[in-house]
């Protein structure tokens, strides 16, 4: 189990790693997100695995972590989601605001002075 | 207290000036002169304390580390160097009255001149070395600003930075050499310093120190190498260079020669260095100053070349040429002010300084004429004046060179050839200028000047005068004060005779004169000296091209590193992680734990599977962007089911929502971007990325496995489970550390949420179809379906929200799901219907929401102090009520309500922007 | 201490919280009352500073429990003398910038008094937070804030600069939670004190992991604070935003500094062990490293804004390369140096916006002949003044920092490394100084249209001056405090004990 978590957590990384390093403001979202899954998994599991042990208190239960996961990750991971989510959302509208200023989708602004790509879609 | 006066009188003076309107000349003029006179008063009034041999001080604290006193002392050679520096600032101010013209903004030269003047005063009576810095950097500053009076003209703008440049270079030098001399002195205190000259010769870093200090003194007296800058500070109105080039600026660096002598002398590092510097100084500026055709440039070779002399003479270490330094400190001061005076007038009168057109004026200024002939005189050292006497001390000690090998020949001979060139230039200034033929085509016919403009020169002059002829009587009481602390109060018996009977010294001023006009004349007569057009090569030359090129690699370097491609910056920044991550991993060695492996069951495997999909999928079709997102899609949701699987319910759900809602954000936005990505350039990028990538990937990888077999330290997690409901009355751990123990943190995520909301409204407001490129792209398909389902969504939405919120302190939910669900709703019949659809039936405006919910959730915390409690503690109370089951109301429910008030709003607020775009889009797309 | 005082530690994020959430909901209906409100509730927070101040003056670390949950559980805010210095620092700033904002641009957008609030909140927490994620959380609240100030006025550079901006800060956050989260995974805690107290307990099995986060975490605050080669975004992002909210950003790249001086003196501080300082060579050569970028930079500039950035770059240099020479009292002149390099960039940057604006829109601040900014005079002696400062010529405030940063390294075994490359670097801002300044004021013509430097504008670089002059002023003093507060740094029991003894209140 460990190790599926770990390679999991080591596949998302490098999507999102490689992603990210695209020139196409798209692509960099996508790529951020995964970053993101990655991370929050990362977070969540630094409390170690656990399986049906649902952070939820009950009478008889005793509350402890023989019983329950560790409930601090679970909140930072969500406060994490929230601010990862509120950020790509800005990045969204941030690249979508400056493909139209500058007719071009490329992270910096423009199309770098390359050979001209050849257009697959007219 | 008069100890520090004069440099505070000359400041306030200066900023005084600085608010007067520029043309009131007079005005200027007077509080100038007379600023400057009571600075000179207050040095006069303790002359007689220190005639009769003390030293006023007065000190007041600044920074106690490194040890920067605002102290200032006045001793014997102060004094003098003070007294000349507001006595020739006194003539001076009265000349530049006469001087410059009406339309020049005259107030602003007379303040710029009063703190230059308080700048110099400040570098003469700084008891403090680190004072003496500051004032130091002052001079460059002030020069600067004065040399750069004429801003419209080319050469006065780039001698101004160049003196700045080159003297600057060298106050930074003496910056660091005077705080390794405050180290080895124990003190940066004058009198400590003074007194500490064997520990300090015995430093094993003398060296440097003697170095850096060295450069600052002879970057500023204009020393070869660093002379270059001096002809080009020319171009400074003649009133400056007649007050910086003669008794001020240009003398600090010998003056600091002097004041540091008694600390820093007495070594063969001194000895070579300050010798060797001042002669080589000496012959080259009295050798190029004959070929000088501008007047000014001619003074100014032969200020570099005096200022060499005086270098030598202290670089000789003995007590009478010290005495000698001194004494032509103040001599060339005179006769240097007077002549650079001259040479104003002429250029005033006759609107050119050029000698091969200035011919035969002693006709038309006579007055004038007698003037300048005395002080050059003077400068060519003709007995009966003033200059012959240092010269001819000068000499002497040439001559009394025992030891140091080859110098003992050098030195006279080289004074001599030098000697009979500074005779040279001076008779080509007289007769050049006075006879010599006709003017040739001046500007105007020239004449004498009116009388108050001869009266400054005409002053010096006399000091000249007098001081050459009784030197007894005027001067040895002044020259005695100022040079005992020079020689550390080894003053020597000296003699100001005129005559010394025949001896070596006078033989050599003979040759020298003999020599030096013999060669004017026959330069004149063999090689037409005007034809020779003798521009020394060198100094300016290598300093503008080593500037050039510092500039060029600058701008090289610089486009190389930051070219502005993110993607450059975002590769250099992972690299760097990864290496600092990567570096005690691998040094250190990465170990894993003890932990028996938790067995993998079924599910998670196949969620593996679906992830790697996924992900790989993303990664794949990238270029394909609908189906990338779709990708996208189903890798968050495995995330989800994995939050599930690993006993998160809470993650899971927030991870569901926030999936479906970026999800359709990012199809919002893909109406706007190109459906397609353009095939990229450069396999080498791929390779590098994919490298970055993998790397990191496994790194991330090996971090986990490492954490994940290691035996967890449950210390907090027991706390918080056991702590949950006994101090906080909620069973959802989660929630309860969301709302309560870190409620602090959830404070701070949700100003982010509403800034984001705000932030995308912001972004959107100004923009619609056809702003910029922005033209619609992909289909409304996937609008059609929600717009169906939105109806039958959204009621069901809103309950599911209310009870979401009201359980969430003991069951999965919370504001904050709460707050999506009810959003999600909203937002589908949005997308579908448009946004006119929809604003008909609902009109609200979010950001209000995002307000309300901060507000909200502020409140609850500062609720917490009317009972005397820190922000956000939480009070409570548990009824059961039907259908949700036991809730608490807790005041964190407040919190959570503001928690929920702030999502839903936030989200609502981007969705709207986007889908008011979406709607403007759908007309201008019919419109197409 | 009072009621009020009692809280007085939570007062500096939470007056700003209040204000821009009210300034929200009303602000737009009465934009001159939100521009008084922000200015109120600014002036409110700069008492704050000096209160907190006057109770940590003396060494006392004052701590706060959040929802009155004691450390390591919940929340806790620690005040010491580091600390008020952030937070006055960054009050003078917010100040100068909500001022300069009055005439400027800006005035019509009524969101920015209430996004300088949040701004503000998010600096505050930051410095006053003990808890690591709680860190990240006000990193994430100052960094939103600063993308909505910097599109505030979207034009075309703000876009790009601030897609850069953005996402380069995305990935910081990232590296952040990793690094963050490693260290709960293996010490079990985020409070940082506690995280102090637990480092060097940890097994050399651990230690490879304990290193990599905290190295981790200097990446993080390196990008903040613009060290080589994390921050080369800075110079393209900073000239792109509105002259106040440059302004502004002059302290943005302080927040890392703060950071890596907080993080590497307490958790990896004297006290963590095997792990003891072992930031501190790295932090040296990045520090001289980015020195010579910024200096580099600085030369090639083309505009007065890109040579303020690529100055900001190189202050920042210094500052890492102060701490990482690793003695209370390089630290203690790292601190002075601090406040005096915020303020003149601050005002630099103002002066450069307002000569944009008055050169017009086809020259701007560009280093080039034409258009003297309106009459030149006055705008000509405030340059002036400011470059003076900032190439730190004597008298003014960055002479007094660069003498007392030379004097504090001179003890180090990597001084004349250091002196040479600081004095150069300076040598070369008076170059690049007067080189831009002669061109800009003295070649140029006097441009036609007069453009008045705006009220608001002059009362921000008064602000300005005035705090950099008390800098000279009372250097002696100042120069004390900082040392102390180095000294606190460099020995933080007192903190950690602070932190971890703090019990909840009882009721009344």
């Amino acid at each position: 189990m460990e190790l599926l978590v770990s390679s999991a957590i080591g596949l998302l990384t490098a999507g999102g790693v490689f992603l990210l390093l695209r020139a196409r403001s798209f692509e960099v979202v996508l790529g951020l997100t995964l970053l993101s899954y990655a991370v929050n998994l990362f977070i969540f599991v630094m409390g170690r695995l656990a399986i049906d042990k649902v952070p939820l208190l009950r009478e008889g239960v005793a509350p402890s972590l023989a019983n329950h996961a560790d409930p601090l990750p679970q909140a930072l991971v969500l406060t994490a989601i929230v601010i990862s989510f509120a950020m790509t959302a800005v990045l969204l509208v941030l690249a979508l605001r400056s493909h139209a200023e500058y007719g071009s989708d490329h992270v910096d602004g423009a199309e770098p002075p390359a050979p001209e790509p050849r257009r697959r879609n007219p | 207290m008069n100890v520090a006066a004069p440099v505070a009188i000359a400041f306030v003076a200066g900023l005084l000036l600085l608010a007067l309107p520029n043309r009131a000349r007079n005005l200027a003029a007077i509080v100038a002169g007379l600023a400057t006179l009571a600075a000179a008063a207050c040095l006069w009034s303790v002359s007689g304390a220190v005639f009769a041999g003390e030293v006023v001080e007065v000190s007041w604290p600044w920074l106690p580390f490194p040890g920067a006193d605002l102290g200032f002392r006045v001793d014997g050679l102060a004094l003098v160097f003070g007294l000349l520096v507001t006595g020739i600032g006194a003539l001076v101010i009265l000349y530049a009255r006469y001087y410059l013209a009406e339309d020049e903004p005259v107030a602003r030269f007379h303040a710029l001149f009063m703190l230059f003047m308080g700048s110099m005063l400040g570098v003469v009576l700084a008891g403090n070395l680190l004072l003496l810095v500051v004032f130091w950097e002052l001079t460059s500053l002030a020069s600067f600003l004065l040399i750069g009076y004429w801003q419209k003209r080319a050469d006065a703008r780039q001698g101004a930075r160049m003196a700045l440049t080159v003297t600057g270079t060298g106050g930074l030098c003496l910056l660091a050499g005077v705080l390794l001399l405050g180290r080895m002195a124990g003190s940066f205190d004058l009198d400590v310093v003074l007194a500490s000259g064997d520990a300090i010769r015995a430093h094993p870093l003398y060296l440097p120190m003697l170095v850096l200090v060295l450069v600052g003194a002879f970057t500023k007296s204009a020393q070869f190498p660093f002379h270059f800058w001096l002809p080009h500070a020319m171009a400074a109105p003649t009133p400056v260079s007649a007050y910086l080039h003669s008794a001020t600026m240009v003398k600090a660096g010998v003056f600091l020669l002097a004041r540091l002598h008694p600390a820093l002398s007495g070594t063969d590092e001194w000895f070579y260095i300050v010798t060797l510097t001042g002669l080589a100084t000496l012959l080259v500026g009295a050798y190029v100053a004959i070929f000088q055709h501008d007047l000014k440039g001619l003074l100014a070779y032969s200020t570099i070349s005096h200022l060499g002399l005086i270098t030598l003479l202290f670089g000789l270490d003995s007590p009478l040429a010290t005495v000698a330094g001194v004494f032509h400190i103040m001599n060339h001061a005179i006769f240097k002010a007077s002549l650079f005076m001259a040479a104003g007038i002429i250029d005033h009168e006759s609107g050119s300084r050029d000698m091969r057109r200035l011919n035969g004026l002693w006709k038309l200024m006579p007055v004038t004429g007698a003037l300048a002939i005395v002080a050059s005189a003077a400068m060519a050292s003709v007995p009966l004046l003033n200059g012959f006497l240092s010269k001819e001390m000068f000499f002497a000690e040439t001559l009394r060179i025992e030891s140091h090998g080859l110098m003992g020949i050098l030195v006279p001979a080289v004074a001599t050839l030098a000697a009979a060139f500074s005779v040279a230039y001076s008779v080509r200034f007289i007769h050049d200028v006075f006879w010599n033929g006709e003017p040739r085509d001046l500007p105007r016919k020239p004449h004498d000047p009116p009388f108050w403009m001869l009266v400054p020169a005409g002053v010096l002059v006399l000091i000249c005068l007098l001081v050459g002829i009784l030197p007894e009587q005027f001067v040895r009481a002044i020259l005695e004060v100022a040079a005992r602390p020079v020689t550390g109060d080894r003053l020597p018996e000296f003699s100001l005779a005129i005559w010394h009977g025949l001896n070596l010294p006078l033989a050599m001023s003979a040759l020298g004169l003999a020599a030096g006009a013999s060669l004017y004349f026959s330069l004149q007569r063999l090689i037409n000296l005007h034809e020779i057009v003798h521009l020394p090569r060198g100094g300016k030359e290598v300093f503008d091209a080593l500037l050039g090129a510092v500039l060029a690699g600058a701008r090289r370097c610089t486009k190389a590193v930051a070219n502005g491609s993110l993607q450059r910056y975002l590769a250099l920044t992972l690299v760097a992680a990864i290496l600092a991550a990567g570096w005690p991993l691998l040094t250190q060695g990465l170990s894993t734990g003890a932990v028996p492996a938790t067995p993998v069951t079924p599910l998670a495997l196949l969620l593996w599977v679906l992830a790697a999909l996924g992900a790989g999928g993303v990664v794949v079709l990238r270029h394909r962007r609908f189906v990338a997102l779709l990708f996208l899609g189903l890798t968050g949701l495995v995330v989800s089911l994995a939050f599930a699987l690993l006993s998160a319910p809470d993650l899971a759900l927030t991870q569901l929502l926030v999936e479906v809602a970026s999800v359709l954000l990012m199809m919002l936005a893909l109406y706007w971007l190109p459906a397609r990505s353009r095939p990229e350039v450069g396999l080498a990028v791929y390779w590098r990325d994919a490298t970055i990538a993998s790397v990191a990937g496994l790194g991330m990888a090996a971090l986990t496995y490492a954490v994940l077999t290691r035996p967890a330290d449950g210390r907090l997690a027991g706390w918080l489970l056991a702590n949950a409901v006994p101090g906080a009355a909620g069973q959802n751990a989660v929630n309860v550390i969301i709302v309560d123990f870190r409620a602090f943190d959830t404070l701070g995520e949700i100003a982010v949420m509403g800034l984001a909301g705000l932030i995308v409204a912001a972004l959107l407001a100004d923009f619609h179809a056809g702003s910029g490129s922005a033209r619609p792209r992909g289909d409304r398909t996937a609008s059609l379906i929600l717009a169906t389902a939105g109806p039958v969504l959204l009621p069901l939405a809103v309950v599911i929200a209310i009870w979401f919120f009201l359980r969430g302190h003991n069951e999965p939910g919370g504001g904050f799901i709460a707050g999506l669900v009810l959003a999600l709703g909203l937002m589908v019949p949005y997308i579908g219907r448009g946004n006119a659809w929809m604003s008909a039936r609902l009109r609200s405006d979010f950001q209000l929401w995002i307000g309300w919910g901060l507000a909200i959730a502020g409140l609850t915390g500062i609720g917490s102090f009317v009972p005397g409690f820190p922000f956000l503690t939480s009070a409570y109370l548990a009824p059961a009520l039907p259908i949700v089951g036991k809730i608490s109301i807790a005041t964190a429910m407040f919190f959570d309500l503001g928690v929920f008030l702030v999502v839903t709003g936030a989200t609502m607020v981007a969705l709207t922007a986007i889908g008011r775009v979406g709607a403007t889009q759908s007309t201008a797309g019919a419109a197409r | 201490m009072s009621l009020l005082a009692a809280q007085l530690p939570v007062l500096p994020i939470a007056i700003p919280l209040m204000v821009g959430s009210l300034l929200i909901i009303a602000g737009r209906r009465w934009p001159a009352g939100a521009a008084a409100a922000g200015l109120l509730a600014l002036l409110a927070n700069l008492g704050c500073a000096v209160a907190l101040w006057q109770f940590t003056a003396d060494g006392t670390v004052l701590p706060y429990l959040l929802g009155n949950w004691s450390a390591p559980f919940g929340i806790v805010l620690a005040i010491d003398r580091l600390a008020v210095l952030m937070l006055g620092v960054t009050a003078v700033v917010a100040l100068a910038c909500q001022l300069a904002a009055l005439d400027g641009p800006l005035r019509q957008g009524p969101a920015f008094p209430a996004l300088l609030q949040f701004q503000l909140m998010g600096l505050n927490g930051a410095f006053l937070t003990s808890d690591l994620f709680n860190l990240f959380v006000f990193f994430e609240v100052l960094l939103i804030s600063s993308y909505a100030l910097l599109l505030h006025r979207a034009d075309r550079g703000a876009l790009r600069a601030g897609l850069h901006y953005v996402i380069v800060n995305l990935l910081g956050s990232a590296l952040f939670l990793i690094a963050v989260s490693l260290l709960y995974g293996t010490l079990g805690t985020l409070n940082m004190a506690d995280l102090a107290a637990r480092v060097p307990l940890a097994s050399a099995a651990d230690q490879p992991l304990v290193a990599a986060a905290g190295a981790l975490l200097l990446v993080v605050f390196g990008i903040k604070a613009a060290a080589l080669p994390l921050g080369l975004w800075l110079p393209g992002t900073y000239p792109a935003a509105p002259a106040p909210v440059a302004v502004l950003f002059a302290v943005m790249t302080k927040v890392g500094i703060y950071a890596i001086a907080r993080v590497s003196t307490l958790i990896y501080g004297a006290g963590a062990g095997a792990l003891a300082g072992f930031a501190s060579p790295l932090l040296l050569y990045t520090g001289l490293a980015t020195i010579i970028a910024g200096t580099l930079g600085t030369l090639a500039a083309r505009s007065l804004r890109r040579l303020t950035a690529w100055l900001v770059v190189a202050s920042a240099g210094t500052l890492l390369a102060a701490l990482g020479s690793d003695t209370a009292a390089s630290a203690g002149a790292a601190l002075l140096y601090l406040p005096h390099t915020t303020f003149a960039a601050a005002a630099l940057f103002l002066v450069a916006g307002t000569v944009a604006v008055a050169r017009g829109p086809d020259l701007e601040d560009r280093i080039e002949v034409g258009n003297a900014p309106g009459r030149g005079v006055l705008l000509g002696s405030l340059f002036l003044f400011t470059a003076v400062a900032i190439a730190g010529i004597p008298p003014l405030s960055g002479f007094v920092a660069k003498l007392i940063v030379l004097d504090a390294v001179s003890d180090t075994p990597r001084w004349p490394l250091t002196w040479s490359v600081l004095l150069a670097s300076s040598l070369a801002a008076v170059v690049a100084l007067s080189r831009a300044g002669s061109t800009i004021f003295w070649k140029s013509p006097p441009s036609p249209q007069r453009v008045p430097v705006g009220r608001g504008a002059l009362a921000a670089l008064a602000l300005l001056a005035a705090a950099g002059l008390a800098i000279v002023l009372w250097a002696g003093p100042l120069a004390g405090y900082m040392n102390a507060a180095g000294e606190q740094l460099a020995a933080p029991s007192a903190y950690i004990s602070a932190v971890l003894a703090a019990t909840g209140w009882v009721a009344p």
